[in-house]
């Protein structure tokens, strides 16, 4: 156990130099993989006890828990069917959970990944209006999916920015601008760039079904998935493998050791909020390239929400992700089952969510306090 | 021993005796059998290197810890301290290292509120006679309207002080009392505490390390080592030496470098005018200009909070100057990154985990930020590869000795001394030519101090030209070639070592100059 109080760090007396520990290679290895243990355990710990709680949750109504995780499997990952449902949702998850995973690396807090997918997709649709009529649609789709970045990398870089120069909390700007976000869309899709032969609901005009992104072959699912899973691997080196992803890491550990080192902590932050802001930006184009076809109220389904969640569950890793991803996405996808079958709201799989996120919380504070996880070699 | 047995009618100094504590965390024994007797009306220096066990031998005689074994005697009586009410019922109060009083509050206000039965509605005239009449009783004298904020180090102390005498707790344990006071103050408080007790209305128990106080004013000493009482007498029995060595122990302590003489002295890093803010954007430092060359230790002496801390952070890019230049090699110099690589700029401070390592990162990765955007770490640009950045990692812990269970560990699981030499080993291992140090040794063990004031010397040797803060006057003394006294923000002493003495230095740091 490590122990922190003052007074008695003992381990001081105990050291005399020239009785240095030599490291050895094999000792590192054993050391790393004992440690990664640790980070997969008590995410699974969280995740059981989680489960419990719900289960309190379902007794108390008088449901079976077993009918409904039984429920869960078979709508979310039960069959072929149910497994494509959830891979569609699971896509903006993805890009949203990035959006949060980059920033965590500098120990930022970005909650309004909503805000910048619904710019990324209003801005996609709003640059395609002009060309529907002349381009082809690889040069629809291309540009579309620049401006969706650019709009979200510019509204989270914005906030990244007001959080290096001007020391606003980014949690609380980022969800503020989600609102305005929100508001902009709903200027433009009700006002100048409404389409009016839409009589029902408030949108841009379509950008055709020629110019969609069609779906993997052979499945329901649409190519944002797989670009979502390629730009994870990516985004795991650049915080891995690189100057720039360590440099971070740095920063986010201790921004007085960074600027000691003379890190460029204010272009850090800025640049990865841009980049988190760019993927769910992203997320936003394929909603509309591959589900809407238009910019309108329906971007704003949560995505970006429960994005934070993956993303936490994930330990801001962006190669978990993926798999949380597919498994809150399967939860999203079996809501509608277990409406009907159980006779239980739709919302009753946001209880479950936000009992998660709160344990998943609350199990942060749990890293560290177990000695089996420890070097065997351990100093304190 | 003392003068309360020869009892006059206000002395109220009371003894405290521990029998036998211990104290275990876990599977760590801070304190082992543990039995001091402090006699009423003595004053008593409990000395020790860090992590000897003091701490935790006033926090379990304060109520903080409950001790794993052991009883506590008060006046002979056996009592049980379940906290640290019952310690203050019984006489006992502690004086932090640092100020607990309302910066905000006057000192009358701080008394007053201090106390466990001040009522809700406060009549200040009758308080105030009280207070008088109570002050009339002490040695010591403090402005009492004015708030806390506008009084000195030293009166501030008098306070603490003053308001555990006002609490009626006649057993007086510090901790390092002196550490934020000049030389003068500490030898005015002292001096005050010291006069209590041979009237007998006070019993002492202080936490120390240094031998100069313990000598001029203890009658008794108790030495306590990994734990355990190594020795205890009385002071005048002792000599320096003799505490020394039971406070060390058979330990191998690095002889301090020699000082070279450095043959041609050229002009290496020059501060133009240095003007910054402190958090409060208040001014920290004002109109700082210094010179240093090469193989040259310039020390800059001063009272904690005096804006040294801000100075530093201005060199290391931590905070930036309103106004001001630092020129080196007669450049411009910005303590941006390429710039430090150019002109090899390294440095370390006090609190490295605080300071300038990330605690939850690695051994191998804290050793790797100077390196890791530099081959062979960064093979081509941009990239990085992690098994060079072992590989270098398990060279340096060989080469600088630090003991660590894995290049692995995450680096805040190490001890103290082994954190800062594994930052030694990243700022020191490559060319240096100039060095940026502040209170490299604070809060570490002989054996690193030495070892770590043996590298500096050996860094200034070698030519790199060295500024040196520190809040300690003895490392100071020790290692520096010129030294500065740091007073309010501005450099208002500047000698070379040979032309001045401790209590010259003393007094430029009391602002006396």
């Amino acid at each position: 156990m490590r122990l922190k109080h003052q007074g008695i760090g003992m381990a001081d007396t105990t050291e005399t130099p020239g009785l240095a520990v030599q490291s050895s290679l094999g000792g590192d290895l054993m050391d790393r993989l004992r440690r990664s243990a640790e980070y997969v355990v008590i995410p699974l710990l969280a995740l059981v006890f989680s489960g419990l709680l719900f289960s309190i949750f379902l007794l108390s109504l008088g449901k079976s828990p077993v009918d409904f995780f039984s429920l869960v499997w078979r709508g979310g990952f039960g069959t072929s069917f149910s497994w494509q449902n959830t891979l569609v949702r699971s896509a903006p998850l993805v890009f949203t959970a990035l959006c949060v995973a980059i920033p965590a690396r500098l120990g930022l807090v970005i909650i309004g990944g909503e805000g910048a997918l619904v710019l990324g997709g209003f801005a996609a649709a709003a640059i395609a209006v002009p060309m529907i009529d002349w381009a082809p649609s690889f040069l629809i789709l291309g540009v579309m999916a620049i401006a969706g970045m650019l709009a979200g990398g510019l509204w989270i870089g914005c906030v990244g920015a007001l959080r290096h120069y001007r020391g606003v909390n980014e949690t609380i700007a980022s969800l503020l601008m989600f609102y305005i976000a929100v508001s902009i869309l709903n200027f433009f899709v009700e006002g100048a760039m409404r389409d009016p032969s839409d009589p029902n609901k408030p949108s841009t005009r379509p950008i055709g079904s020629d110019n969609m992104i069609g779906v993997i072959p052979g499945t329901d699912v649409h190519w944002g998935l797989l670009v979502g899973v390629v730009l994870c691997a990516l985004l795991y080196l650049l915080m891995n493998r690189t100057t720039f992803g360590f440099a971070a890491q740095i920063a986010g550990g201790n921004l007085r050791a960074a600027k000691a080192q003379g890190l460029p902590v204010g272009r850090l932050v800025v640049v990865s909020c841009a980049i988190a802001g760019a993927c769910a930006g992203l997320a936003g184009f394929f909603e509309v390239a591959a589900i809407h076809g238009k910019a309108n109220a329906s971007l704003i389904a949560g995505y970006g929400f429960t994005g934070i969640l993956v993303s936490f569950l994930a330990r801001h890793n962006p190669l978990v992700i993926i798999p949380v991803a597919f498994f809150l996405g399967g939860i999203a996808a079996s809501g509608g089952l277990i409406q009907r079958r159980m006779d239980l709201p739709d919302a009753t799989v946001l209880v479950l969510q936000g009992l998660l996120f709160l344990v998943i919380l609350v199990s942060e504070t749990f890293y560290g306090r177990f000695s089996i996880f420890k070097s065997k070699g351990g100093t304190q | 021993m003392s003068v309360a047995e020869t009892t006059t009618p206000a002395p109220r100094a009371i003894g405290v005796e521990t029998i036998g504590m211990s104290k275990v965390f876990g599977g760590l024994t801070a304190l082992d059998d543990v039995s001091i007797r402090v006699s009423p009306g003595s004053f008593h220096a409990l000395l020790g290197e860090n992590g000897a066990g003091k701490s935790t031998l006033v926090k379990c005689m304060m109520g903080f810890y409950q001790p794993s074994r052991g009883s506590m005697l008060v006046n002979g009586k056996q009592v049980a301290v379940p906290n640290p009410r019952a310690a203050h019922a019984l006489g006992i109060g502690m004086v932090y290292q640092h100020f607990t009083l309302v910066p905000s509050l006057t000192a009358a206000e701080n008394l007053v509120i201090a106390r466990a039965d001040t009522p809700t509605v406060i009549d200040w005239t009758k308080e105030r006679k009280a207070l008088n009449a109570f002050l009339e009783t002490t040695p010591f004298k403090v402005p009492l309207d004015v708030p806390v904020s506008g009084l000195s180090a030293g009166e501030k102390q008098k306070l603490e002080i003053l308001k555990q005498l006002y609490l009626d707790q006649r057993f007086l344990i510090l901790d390092e009392p002196t550490s934020v006071l000049t030389p003068d103050e500490a030898d005015e408080v002292l001096g005050l505490l010291r006069g209590m007790t041979e009237a007998g209305e006070l019993t002492i128990l202080m936490i120390t390390h240094k031998f100069r106080e313990v000598t001029a004013y203890a009658d008794d000493v108790t030495v306590l080592r990994r734990g355990r009482v190594v020795g205890s007498g009385r002071v005048q029995d002792l000599s320096v030496e003799e505490m020394s060595h039971m406070m060390i122990g058979e330990a191998d302590i690095r002889e301090s470098a020699a000082r070279v003489a450095q043959p041609e002295k050229t002009l290496k890093i020059e501060l133009a005018g240095l003007f910054a803010d402190d958090d409060e954007e208040l001014p920290a430092i004002e109109a700082i200009s210094l010179k240093i060359h090469t193989g040259e230790i310039l020390g800059i002496a001063g009272v904690s909070g005096n804006g040294q801390s801000e100075l530093i952070e201005v060199l290391s890019g931590q905070r930036t100057p309103r106004d001001g230049r630092i020129f080196i090699d007669k450049k411009p110099y910005e303590p941006e990154r390429d710039q430090m690589d150019r002109f090899k700029v390294f440095g370390f401070s006090e609190e490295p985990l605080k300071n300038v390592a990330v605690p939850r990162m690695s051994v191998a990765e804290n050793m790797a930020f100077r390196t890791f955007d530099k081959a062979p770490i960064s093979p081509f640009k941009g990239w990085l590869s992690p098994p060079p950045m072992r590989k270098r990692a398990r060279e340096l812990i060989a080469a600088y000795r630090v003991k660590t269970p894995s290049t692995e560990e995450p680096i805040e699981n190490l001890s103290g001394g082994n954190v800062q030499r594994a930052i030694l080993a990243r700022e020191l291992s490559g060319e240096v030519d100039v060095l940026i140090v502040a209170n490299p040794c604070f809060g570490l063990d002989f054996a690193s101090v030495a070892e770590i004031r043996a590298q500096i010397m050996d860094q200034r040797n070698k030519g790199a030209a060295i500024l040196l803060v520190s809040e300690d006057l003895d490392e100071i003394l020790e290692l520096a070639d010129t030294v500065a006294v740091m007073s309010e923000g501005r450099i208002t002493y500047q000698s070379p070592m040979a032309e001045t003495d401790r209590a010259t230095i003393g007094h430029a740091m009391a602002g006396h100059h």
